[in-house]
């Protein structure tokens, strides 16, 4: 069974990408980025369709080898959604690169890069076997180490170089990982691993699952592996991190989600379950300390991605759901808040608060822009935010979490503290004088930027609009989860 | 797996590892070569006993391919890497006349921060006035 579908979102950018190597004329490779996005998306829109209208897993083998032999690529619901998402904001933040007419978008190989690395996390979330997988990481983490030191810039090979140095660690722990699994098991397809490591003594199979859990919680940034994250993030272009932030970590969480659902079902809860609850306090705080809005936003991350491995260590579907639904959220919010500290920082030229004030007061508008996604992470009401959050503090309570449960409401009053600071400082108070040149307006001397970013605040308010039915789509999600078997045989193309 | 090969990936480990833990990229470039070849071969000490060359058809006892494959892939990957590192520290070298990792500025101006007000008592912070 070949499903081109499938393969779509994954060989159209790649094929996009050389394409744009070869065409080095920037408008011809902006017209191929945009096509190529368009096909994926609408490749992608239909996976979804399929795995929720008839509820199949789709499967695709690529070369239309039989079942054990085939690279197979998967989409279950969950998959598909990332897919879905990952693809809507990563056009979006490419419309808002060429606003920013930064140098990089102008340097020709921005666009074959960025293509790259689209390819590469649509590859992470359809990945079917565990080597995929690590290639789909080293395509992405490859990419993203040269949108990161695209400039050249002495501070971004600063934050570049240890960005590297960990991130090429983590690659190597992962393939130790996967070398490890091979050794004990023989296999690295997701579909015969459940049961041969279920077959594996308690000792080794806890071993293995802790190989990947590090691997895969450095690239999540999960406490205590997150240092490298506030480090490295901010010394990229805002249109640049805003795709880190919002994607590169959540396919960390996703694959944690695939490691303790799929491959160790029910195995050290409690061990992931804590590390969420560090890791959320320790990134708020991290946030709190902070005058750079890029270094706090940076830290945001790492307490956000607290939350779901919160819920992946409740476990059960209600939790599974919760972090599904936190996923889907997450992504959106985070990167449009990296858009809005773009357009701060290309209008007054500093990402600090320190150096910003007035902003309301110059363009309500942006204010606005501003507060919806800021809001939304702190778990305001009817934000998008407030849902994700009832829902996993909520599968906590029921999981008989109270400790836990309570850090996350206290986390998420913090993260409202910070987010205040951010608004005290920047948008309240004296226009800065160094700004005072464009005294009135900020997004109007940015209509790109500001289009883009306007489009992913809607997309996030669209995401709270629908968040029931969103969350029935979720617990779907969840119940295939948790039973893996329907994964499996999926896979394996028996009914 | 033989026990020799076993020592000789656990040999490659070790040196890669302490050779990451250096501050001058170029070392660290070397100990990502080391450590990357230390895991290929894991992986190939992974795969079953050597036998004939499996192609479909031939009979006889073949080795398994996948192995192969997968350290192949984590080979040419593994040098893409190293050639990234060097080019870093390249550019690193042609900016600051050394390769070295250094710390994180905001950091450094945190711990500056909080290391003064330690020492001034409990001064009053920026942000609190505004």
């Amino acid at each position: 069974m070949t499903n081109a579908l499938l393969a779509a979102p994954i060989l159209v950018p790649l094929a996009a990408g050389a394409l744009s190597i070869v065409v080095r004329r920037l408008v011809v490779q902006r017209i191929v980025s945009f096509v190529a996005l368009g096909i994926a998306l609408a490749a992608a829109v239909t996976t979804l369709v399929r795995a929720v209208a008839p509820g199949d897993i789709q499967v695709t083998r690529l070369g239309g080898w039989p079942a054990p032999i085939a690279i197979t690529l998967v989409a279950d619901r969950l998959a598909a959604i990332l897919v879905v998402v990952a693809l809507v904001v990563v056009t979006i933040v490419l419309v808002f690169a060429i606003g920013q007419r930064a140098s990089d978008e102008h340097s020709w190989f921005y666009h074959p890069t960025y293509m790259v690395i689209a390819a590469a996390i649509s590859q992470a979330f359809l990945a079917g076997d565990l080597f995929n997988l690590f290639v789909a990481f080293e395509i992405m983490l490859m990419a993203s180490y040269v949108l990161l030191t695209l400039e050249g810039r002495d501070e971004q090979i600063k934050a570049g170089t240890t960005y590297v140095v960990l991130n090429v660690l983590e690659s190597l722990v992962l393939l130790t990982a996967i070398g490890l699994i091979f050794a004990a098991t023989g296999t690295v397809s997701m579909a015969e691993l459940p049961e041969r490591l279920a077959a594996l003594p308690p000792p080794v199979a806890t071993g293995l699952q802790l190989l990947l859990l590090v691997a895969f919680g450095m690239k999540a940034a999960v406490f205590p592996l997150f240092f490298w994250l506030p480090d490295a993030y901010p010394a990229a272009p805002s249109s640049v991190t805003a795709v880190f932030a919002g994607l590169l970590t959540k396919v960390g969480v996703y694959c944690i989600m695939r490691t303790q659902t799929l491959l160790f079902p029910d195995a050290l809860g409690d061990l992931v379950l804590w590390i969420g609850a560090a890791t959320m306090l320790v990134g708020v705080i991290g946030a709190i300390s902070h005058h750079d809005m890029k270094r706090v936003l940076s830290f945001h991350i790492v307490s956000q991605i607290g939350y779901m491995v919160f819920g992946i260590g409740v476990g059960g579907a209600a939790a599974l759901a919760a972090t599904a639904l936190y996923l889907v959220h997450h992504i959106p919010v985070k990167t449009s808040l990296f858009l809005v500290e773009g357009i701060m920082e290309r209008d007054s030229g500093s990402s600090s608060f320190d150096n910003v004030g007035g902003l309301s007061r110059r363009s309500p508008m942006f204010a606005v822009l501003f507060m919806l996604p800021a809001l939304s992470l702190a778990g305001i009401p009817p934000l998008s935010g407030f849902v994700a959050k009832f829902l996993v503090v909520r599968a906590g309570i029921d999981g008989g979490h109270f400790v836990v449960a309570g850090i996350a409401i206290f986390v998420s009053a913090l993260t409202l503290t910070s987010m205040v600071k951010i608004w005290v400082n920047a948008f309240w108070g004296e226009v800065e004088p160094a700004s005072r040149t464009a005294v009135r307006g900020v997004l109007r001397h940015h209509p790109t930027m500001a289009a883009a970013t306007v489009a992913l605040v809607a997309v996030t308010l669209v995401i709270a609009v629908f968040s029931g039915p969103l969350y029935d789509f979720a617990l779907d999600a969840a119940r295939e989860m948790t039973n893996p078997a329907t994964y499996v045989s999926a896979v394996r193309g028996t009914p | 797996m033989s026990v020799s090969i076993i020592v000789l990936v656990g040999v490659l480990f070790a040196i890669g590892t302490y050779l990451i833990m250096e501050r001058s990229l170029t070392r660290i470039a070397l100990g990502v070569g080391v450590l990357g070849n230390g895991v290929n071969l894991l992986i190939v000490a992974a795969g079953s006993a050597p036998g004939d060359a499996p192609i479909i058809g031939r009979a006889g006892e073949t080795t398994d391919p996948l192995p192969q494959a997968l350290v192949l892939t984590a080979i040419v990957i593994g040098f893409g890497l190293v050639s990234f590192i060097l080019a870093l520290a390249w550019r690193s070298w042609t900016i600051t006349d050394d390769d070295e990792v250094e710390d994180d500025l905001e950091d450094r101006l945190i711990a500056r921060r909080s290391d003064s007000r330690a020492k001034s008592g409990d001064a009053p912070h920026r942000e609190d006035v505004s």
